[in-house]
């Protein structure tokens, strides 16, 4: 069954052909609890196209070997699909050069490389890295690693109540000390666009480098690494419509080269004796082991995918569907929303008066709705914001303005059973 | 299941006027329980005359099923022995995670309103927490987590 928002969508800014793209999300078809799926967890994960899953099924059936071994045919294929997938990815960031694309796991996995191959190198004691309160955990947790093991301290950049970074108070952190900058590009829990160009440019003229993590930022906006001049930027394939498992560092070559390895193992060196190991060079140097080919492949397709829509038109019609649903959020009394910066991507926290996320989001998905509720792995900001949880709604390009309705359905009734 | 039978009036209404709300004058055991994963806690004192329990209070800051839990939780354990408080914590917990035989021979009486968070696994850490942290109250564990090693029930619940 499917949601077809025939009768709201003229009088929306954007064009956008929503009914062509759900048809190609095979998962919105589900049924839940006898309701059609509303899938707004989007910030958490996003579901896959069937262009992404034809692309690992024929990698399956028809491409897979090892990479940078075999001579044989199918050892060759799957090396050339892998490394055309990175240039893929090199050309949606728009990196100058596609060894500065190194897969990785995930957000988490990039930000650790950084951490151990930069930070453990360039980072001493008495150091300082500047953070923000926005920060997911994942850019949080291995930097306070890092100032422990090497005696560095940590400085947070506060937010106002709308959930904005306070640029000044950011401008004022800085020290002769200051090694290093981690920032996160758009906030999970909030939906809040910092301002990361002025940030990296105000970091540069002081030759500290910036790392931005982007786990939420690339699947809703056009990001180009060369004009926000960061020196990393790290995301998720599996939020960008592509699979678990793999993720992007992208870094500046020069920062790479001079950068020690993560991982040790196979694929990462030039030759191995007991004496003495040589490293590959970029990217391969961070690529120990076998990594995961068919997913690197499927986000390379996912990425082809987003461009084929095109971001600019997704940000428009998110910005469409934020709107709307603020709107109606609005009108509703007892219920609050988290996060009101000016600069939003399509995430609506919220909290609803008298009523747990816990229970709103068990109720939800008893009308379909996929939420997220709790703390959403940022709670140094709902301590700042003092909510111990909220409930997240987060819209991707394929929701519509129909499953707004659903979903503002579904929290009127939750309120009437809690009335 | 159906969800929303789980949401019964009982729940609901232990939810919004929760019996033995707030703190004791006099207690012999204390016990603080999280569930980091929703940032949720309880905090149970209660005061032991020999081996009955003869007086009983929570309060924190949780979801409804977790506070209905609570509330009626005291209800029922109030002047037992510090043994039926563990027959009960038991077997509560066994309906919650689905091994208890809810047609056999069990001391739960209405607490079986909570039988379906079997069927929502996010959920049974929720319903169970009171009891966990009854448990270490009992055993003077001052401080339990619903995700650390040192909770005393510590077992594979569900994925919250
Ligand atoms: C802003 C942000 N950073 C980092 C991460 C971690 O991503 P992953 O779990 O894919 O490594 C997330 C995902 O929740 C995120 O939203």
């Amino acid at each position: 069954m499917k949601i077809i928002d025939s009768t709201l969508k003229p009088q929306f800014a954007s064009t956008f052909d929503i009914d062509r793209v759900r048809a190609d999300f095979p998962i919105l078809e589900l049924q839940v609890e006898g309701k059609p799926l509303v899938y707004l967890d989007n910030a958490a994960s996003s579901q896959m196209p069937q262009p992404v899953i034809d692309r690992l099924v024929r990698y399956q059936t028809t491409q897979h070997a090892n990479i940078n071994r075999g001579v044989h045919y199918l050892s060759e294929l799957a090396t050339a699909e892998y490394e055309g997938s990175r240039r893929r990815l090199q050309r949606f960031i728009n990196a100058r050069e596609d060894r500065e694309v190194i897969f990785t796991s995930g957000t988490t996995d990039a930000i650790n490389l950084v951490m151990h191959g930069y930070g453990r190198k360039f980072i001493g004691a008495g150091d300082e890295i500047i953070l923000t309160t926005l920060e997911h955990h994942s850019n949080i947790v291995p930097w306070q690693m890092l100032a422990e093991e090497k005696g560095a301290k940590i400085r947070v950049v506060p937010i106002n109540d709308a959930g904005e970074l306070l640029i000044d108070e950011y401008e004022k952190l800085f020290t002769e000390r200051t090694k290093f900058v981690g920032v996160l590009h758009v906030s999970n829990a909030l939906g809040t666009v910092n301002p990361v160009k002025e940030m990296i440019a105000f970091a540069h003229a002081r030759n500290v480098p910036v790392l931005i993590d982007g786990a939420q930022a690339v699947p809703h906006m056009t990001v180009d690494v060369q004009d926000l001049d960061c020196d990393f930027y790290a995301f998720s394939g599996h939020k960008l419509c592509g699979p678990t498992g793999i993720g992007v560092l992208y870094g500046k070559a020069e920062l790479l080269e001079r950068m020690q390895p993560f991982k040790g193992g196979g694929d990462m060196i030039l030759s191995v004796t007991f004496e003495k190991t040589t490293y590959n060079s970029i990217p391969h140097k961070f690529e120990a082991g076998t990594p995961p080919i068919a997913a690197a492949i499927g986000l390379g397709a996912a990425v082809d995918y987003l461009s084929s829509i095109g971001l600019d038109a997704i940000a428009a019609y998110e910005l469409d569907l934020l709107n709307y649903a603020t709107e109606q959020i609005s009108c509703m009394p007892g219920v609050r929303i988290i996060g009101t910066a000016a600069m939003k991507t399509a995430v609506l926290s919220f909290e609803v008066e008298g009523v747990h996320p816990h229970d709103i989001g068990t109720l939800l998905n008893q009308e379909g709705v996929a939420v997220r509720t709790g703390h959403h792995c940022v709670q140094p900001v709902m301590l700042r914001l003092k909510v111990p949880a909220t409930t997240r709604a987060s819209f991707a390009f394929y929701n519509t303005m129909a499953e707004v309705d659903a979903f503002i359905a579904g929290l009127r009734t939750v309120q009437k059973i809690f009335m | 299941m159906n969800t929303k039978s789980l949401y019964q009036e009982v729940i609901l209404d232990h939810n919004k006027k929760p019996r033995n709300y707030g703190t004791l004058d006099k207690a012999s055991h204390h016990a603080v329980g999280h569930n980091p994963l929703c940032g949720d806690h309880l905090d149970i004192a209660l005061n032991l005359e020999g081996e009955r329990i003869d007086g009983i209070a929570f309060h924190g800051e949780s979801c409804a099923i977790c506070k209905a839990s609570a509330s009626m939780m005291t209800t029922v354990v109030k002047g037992k022995t510090r043994a039926d408080a563990e027959t009960l914590i038991k077997e509560f917990r066994d309906m919650a995670t689905g091994t208890l035989d809810l047609e056999g021979q069990h001391h739960l009486g209405r607490l079986t309103v909570f039988a379906g968070v079997r069927d929502l696994p996010t959920r049974v850490k929720c319903a169970i927490l009171p009891w966990h942290t009854l448990h270490a109250a009992l055993n003077a564990v001052t401080t339990i987590s619903t995700e650390s090693e040192d909770d005393p029930m510590h077992a594979p619940i569900g994925d919250a």
